[in-house]
């Protein structure tokens, strides 16, 4: 390394540091032995963690969450699907309107979906439930899974649909043994993404909600308290969580497409 | 043809319907509450602008458009700053091998549930914190003292998130950037100060844009970061809007405010829009 080179490595590291220090504030301070997640750290000990474990409404919310990102998820990617399919392999009228309104959603603020739906529910007079969560997971993720696998439909798979065509395929097993087993690793991602997405979603999930409520909403509340290394250990499992989801999305798509 | 048509629909009408009815039918429905009004504690639904005339009459309401603007302005601006040179040296300066490593490793604590990211930030500002604990030690403050609950805690914990995203997609459009041109605009005579302001910036402002544009949108919608880290002090849009919902179950108001807050992002859209094609995505 010559002269020239360090205050670039400098700034990289000063960088990360500003990346990494909350980070790393939050997961030491999990570990700490006394009531309160600041200096000096007395640890390391679990009490915390064990605290997380036996708070019931915590526990809860987290089977929420798991039960909401993977349903909402499974109806976003199968929806995703059947309509990137339909509009990459048919000719429809407004082609590009339906693509522009399946597409919408992403550009408006979760703040706003999650209103709207509100006040739609409220008038329509729909109790708030895990199910509204879900459903306002599906108007978000939609978009994501139907983007994603429409801008990998090419035109390979069209030739194998063709050719299971001219052998005598049905329209729906052309779907389910051609298309779906060509495009996995693009339904794999999608549907990942989309738990992502779910897992971690607070504002729509904080608006339909009411007594059932997900992980992010009960972490919220539990925020009222101020200052608590219980939400340090919760905050630090659900980091653990997600970055398992993403190795896990990196390792068994990312990795299998040729680059 | 014709039965192949249909099955077509067929397979579009779940994805149609559930976007008309969960997206576009609520936004409909709150852009008609907006121009409705609660009176006392019932909603009166005859038409009136009624709702507008107060956000641009009371000044809290205005305020906060104004404070939203000015926070997500601030945080666009040094988010770039700091995320293109960090994205520079990591497309330019680190071994190839490296450099997938180091992205993933720069951009890890995305991955923090959001409202925790805003709560760890608070760990570090707060009374008391790291940050405060630190300049003790080093002698530049006596007493602890809290850097949270301002605008500037707010603006961290923004820039924060933004530096990540905005890394990646300026790493992303610094890499498609075929070393030919830079080694052509060196044949011709352009230092390296030259070529940069010349040829590399120009050829990567479509990767800034699409960041800045990302970093605008969700920054001014979202009410976690300043509500958790911003105190009371003042309010931004989302805040109030959040307000208007659960103190006083102002409905109607709520939804001028959010179309006010959709016709702020379409702005901004409109504004970037020859850099933004989202059939890239």
């Amino acid at each position: 390394m010559n002269i020239r080179a360090l205050p670039a490595a400098l700034y990289v590291l000063l960088l990360y540091g500003f990346i990494f220090l909350p980070v790393l504030v939050l997961v030491l301070f999990s570990f700490q032995e006394s009531r309160l997640p600041v200096p000096p750290f007395d640890g390391p000990s679990l009490a915390w963690y064990r605290a997380m474990l036996a708070d019931d409404r915590l526990m809860d919310a987290l089977v929420n969450s798991v039960l909401v990102g993977v349903v909402s998820s499974l109806v976003a990617v199968t929806l995703g699907f059947l309509a990137a399919y339909a509009l990459a392999r048919h000719r429809l009228p407004l082609a590009g309107l339906l693509r522009g309104l399946l597409t919408a959603p992403l550009t408006i603020s979760y703040l706003i979906i999650g209103m709207g739906l509100l006040i739609t529910f409220n008038s329509l007079g729909v109790p708030k439930s895990l199910w509204t969560i879900g459903i306002g997971h599906v108007v978000i993720n939609l978009p994501l899974c139907f983007a994603i696998v429409y801008s990998q439909m090419g035109a390979q798979q069209a030739h194998a649909e063709r050719a299971a065509r001219d052998l005598g395929a049905r329209e729906w097993q052309v779907i389910v043994l051609i298309t779906a087993p060509m495009l996995w690793p693009a339904l794999f991602a999608s549907f990942f993404l989309s738990l992502t997405f779910s897992w971690d979603e607070f504002i729509i999930a904080f608006l339909v909600s009411r007594f059932d409520v997900t992980l992010p909403v009960e972490i919220w509340s539990m925020l009222r308290s101020g200052l608590n290394p219980k939400t340090n250990a919760i905050g630090s499992f659900v980091f653990l969580i997600s970055f398992l989801f993403v190795l896990l999305l990196d390792l068994v798509v990312l990795r299998k497409r040729p680059a | 043809m014709m039965a192949n048509r249909r099955l077509a629909w067929g397979l579009l009408l779940p994805a149609l319907l559930w976007t008309l009815t969960f997206f576009a039918a609520p936004l409909v429905i709150m852009g008609m509450y907006s121009l409705w009004q609660r009176v006392g504690m019932k909603l009166v639904q005859t038409w009136t602008t009624h709702n507008y005339q107060q956000f641009a009459s009371k000044s809290f309401l205005l305020e906060s458009l104004v404070n939203s603007l000015e926070v997500t302005a601030t945080v666009t601006v040094i988010s770039i700053l700091l995320a293109y040179p960090l994205a520079y040296i990591l497309a330019e300066r680190v071994p190839a091998r490296w450099q997938r490593l180091a992205l993933v490793m720069a951009i890890l604590p995305f991955w923090t549930s959001y409202v925790v990211r805003s709560y760890s930030w608070l760990l570090v500002l707060s009374e008391g914190g790291i940050l405060s604990n630190f300049l003790m030690d080093i002698g530049l403050i006596a007493e602890p003292m809290s850097f949270a609950n301002n605008r500037g805690a707010t603006v961290v914990g923004f820039v924060h998130f933004f530096v990540m995203l905005l890394t990646l997609t300026i790493y992303a459009s610094l890499v498609q950037l075929p070393p030919s041109y830079r080694k052509a605009a060196a044949d011709l005579g352009a230092g390296p100060i030259r070529s940069f302001i010349h040829v590399v910036l120009p050829l990567t402002l479509p990767g800034v844009m699409v960041g800045a544009f990302l970093t605008f949108v969700l920054c001014i919608g979202d009410y976690i970061t300043p509500q958790i880290l911003g105190g009371n002090q003042e309010l931004l849009l989302p805040q109030t809007i959040m307000m208007q919902i659960s103190r006083r179950s102002d409905f109607p108001m709520a939804s001028a405010l959010a179309m006010i807050l959709m016709a702020v992002v379409s702005l901004a859209y409109l504004a970037c829009a020859r850099w933004l094609k989202l059939d890239r995505l």
